[in-house]
């Protein structure tokens, strides 16, 4: 006998309201608590006309080819220690067959300080590799053509500098600037908002930003100028929605600023590329992952008036969640990753970098970081999820969280316009605040043990030795490199560096593209401290006032 | 709530070095607020002078550092070396952070009295310094 539809729904609610259910307390809403029904049907799919990948509003994915065009790109994050011993990693990952480069620097380089600088004791080339003039940047890429390969670097007060250190390396091995392809970071809101690797104020900081963007939309064309960053966002503690909502926000906030330069939008629109987190919630993530697509095409076309598709497709790079990974039990660490990488590939990266293993203790081991790209090779190449088009298109619960996800994200929209925009809102802590009643609440919740990190609140192991081998930084490097950059100094024609310095200082305090300048006091072997000291004259620093 | 005879106990938490990695302080912080100590969180980059200084002026009883750039080895020791210098070491030290079990020896050698890694119990932070701190009327 047929059943109609209707009835079967009915059926099965009586018979799942009668049946015993799990009574151990733990959490039914995803990670950022978003309830969750049992069950979705057709019901729950929301009425619009059918999509396809490659086609405005690109829920489905940009590309009508996915996957079966070419696959996501395999990009390792990697630097520390010197530029020789990172050059050599490189070289590594190049021979496995990572595709693309990505620059981790230390901790007085993002800070834009050199090796030598008294707060930098005890820094250097621990979280990346120690750049403190091109001399550095050279060592760094040297015998890696830079005309074949792509690079991400990761960098934001000083990315302007550090672009300029790629250019003039690339210059050096004869490969012009307008064949360079890459990515800059130099997203600095999420600084402000998440990673607080901040040095300038809010406004010269926007101001560079531009330079850097108005600046490679003529001379270094192919170059994705900025990576708008959700994950520092999401690692910091937030709930998937607000990355999401955020990390649009400050889209928007670049979008706002280059058309006050006086820019056209389809003239750098295309070059904004974005950055997102893939946490352990699978489902959620890939939900975030097709609503940011919608919601930035929707934007583009609806709000800015972007003509070109291009300039409509969001185009992003994923890393696994640092954050989920345990120093307990390191080695789940790894099922771990594998999971969020897929949720990252079914969400449609267009890059992935997934974390090692060890990543929770120090930087990876030669090892660890191979079982990552391995991992990346196993989803590529053995599971077959790369063979069909966003595989999950059209389930009941994944379209239904999709539009979930971008209520949340247009709510958070609303408040953050309300509040003046997103300076004004960073101004008032507005996001330092939500992102920590979210990390709270989500400690409070491991604490409670509604949530259950294995190895950490539960399934832990009682045998005390879980230690695993880890990289470990020479101590000596710290003073061998402040001796380097010393050296530079010495070396260098004084004239020509002292002039463009003060051509910067010059150019800082008027209005002229910082670009140009930068990268003369770079050919002049000007170091980063030196760069950023001058900018800081004439723009001062900023301390943000902690929110707890 | 503390009693009105004894003072409750004072605790500075800071960053230390150059790293801007504070969701854990943060949360650190929040908990000893809600469980009845006096918080006094200085932000991002201090320098060891700094968190002393901020240690001495407020009258605290302990300092939680949070460090996760990998200069534990440099830091911890200077806050230390600083500690001695002003002639606080009555001052109780701990800290937190991305920092391996080898260091962990090592620094609790030097002077750190507890170290407590990524996955800890808040709960478990609260009962060290209980115990620590029997006098205090948390």
């Amino acid at each position: 006998m047929k059943v109609r539809a209707r009835d079967a729904n009915q059926v099965w609610q009586e018979e799942f309201e009668g049946a015993p259910a799990r009574d151990d307390g733990i959490e039914t809403s995803t990670i950022s608590g978003v309830s969750l029904k049992p069950l979705y049907t057709r019901e729950d799919l929301p009425r619009r006309d059918e999509e396809f990948p490659g086609q405005f509003p690109y829920t489905r994915g940009i590309h009508p080819s996915g996957y079966r065009g070419r696959l996501w790109t395999m990009r390792q994050f990697s630097g520390f220690a010197t530029a020789e011993e990172t050059n050599r990693r490189y070289k590594y990952l190049l021979a496995n067959g990572q595709t693309g480069l990505s620059v981790a620097f230390d901790m007085p380089t993002l800070m834009g300080q050199d090796s030598d600088a008294p707060t930098s004791r005890g820094e250097v080339g621990h979280c990346g590799v120690a750049i403190d003039s091109l001399a550095d940047m050279e060592t760094l890429f040297a015998g890696i053509p830079l005309g074949d390969i792509t690079t991400s670097m990761t960098i934001n007060s000083p990315a302007a500098i550090l672009l300029c250190m790629y250019i003039a390396v690339a210059e050096k091995q004869g490969v012009p600037a307008d064949k360079l392809g890459g990515t800059l970071q130099n997203d600095i809101l999420k600084e402000f908002i998440a990673q607080k690797e901040f040095i300038f104020p809010p406004a010269p900081s926007m101001r560079l930003v531009v330079d850097s963007i108005e600046y490679c939309a003529k001379e270094v064309p192919k170059w994705n100028t900025i990576s708008i960053s959700g994950y520092h966002i999401r690692e910091a503690g937030s709930t998937a929605a607000q990355e999401l909502a955020f990390t649009l926000a400050d889209g928007m906030a670049y979008v706002d600023a280059c058309l006050e330069r006086g820019m056209h939008i389809d003239d750098f629109a295309s070059r904004l590329s974005f950055f997102f987190d893939a946490h352990i919630d699978f489902f959620e993530e890939i939900a975030k992952f097709r609503a940011a697509r919608r919601i930035w095409a929707r934007w583009m076309r609806e709000r800015y008036g972007a003509q070109q598709e291009r300039s409509w497709k969001l185009r992003f790079h994923t890393q696994t969640a640092g954050v989920s990974l345990t120093a307990q039990q390191p080695e789940l660490n790894i099922a771990r990753t594998a999971i969020e990488a897929l949720a990252a590939v079914l969400g449609g990266t267009q890059s992935l970098h997934t974390n090692a293993m060890d990543e929770v203790l120090a930087l990876p081991t030669d090892k660890a970081a191979r079982l990552a790209l391995r991992t990346q090779q196993l989803i590529a190449y053995e599971t077959g999820v790369a063979n069909t088009l966003d595989p999950l298109g059209g389930s009941y619960f994944i379209e239904s969280l999709t539009d979930e996800m971008e209520r949340q994200a247009e709510a958070y929209f609303k408040r953050i316009d309300e509040i003046g925009g997103v300076i004004p809102a960073i101004e008032s802590g507005f996001f330092q605040k939500e992102i920590a009643d979210a990390a709270f609440r989500y400690q409070k919740e491991l604490e409670e043990k509604s949530r259950l990190v294995v190895g950490v609140n539960e399934f832990i192991n009682d045998e005390a030795d879980e230690s695993i081998e880890i990289l470990r930084i020479d101590p000596l490097l710290e003073s061998q490199q402040s001796e380097r950059v010393r050296e530079v100094r010495r070396k260098r024609d004084q004239a020509m560096c002292a002039n463009a310095l003060q051509s910067l200082r010059k150019a800082a305090a008027g209005t002229d593209n910082l670009m140009p300048h930068i990268l003369e006091a770079v050919r002049a072997y000007a170091t980063e401290g030196e760069i950023m000291q001058a900018m800081i004259e004439v723009f001062g620093t900023y301390t943000e006032t902690a929110v707890v | 709530m503390p009693s009105t005879a004894v003072r409750p106990v004072r605790i500075v938490v800071a960053k230390v070095g150059l790293d801007g990695h504070d969701r854990g302080v943060k949360v650190v912080a929040r908990a000893l607020r809600d469980a009845g100590y006096e918080v006094i969180y200085t932000g991002l980059r201090q320098t060891p002078e700094m968190v002393v200084d901020a240690a001495l002026q407020e009258d605290a009883q302990v300092i939680g550092l949070s460090i996760h750039s990998g200069a534990h080895m440099t830091l911890f020791p200077a806050v230390i070396a600083e500690l001695k210098r002003r002639e606080a070491t009555d001052i109780i030290l701990f800290g937190g952070g991305i920092i391996p079990d080898d260091d962990i020896t090592a620094l609790k050698k030097k002077g750190v009295e507890q170290i407590f890694t990524p996955g800890t119990p808040l709960q478990e932070i609260v009962d060290w310094l209980r115990k620590r701190l029997p006098e205090s009327a948390v």
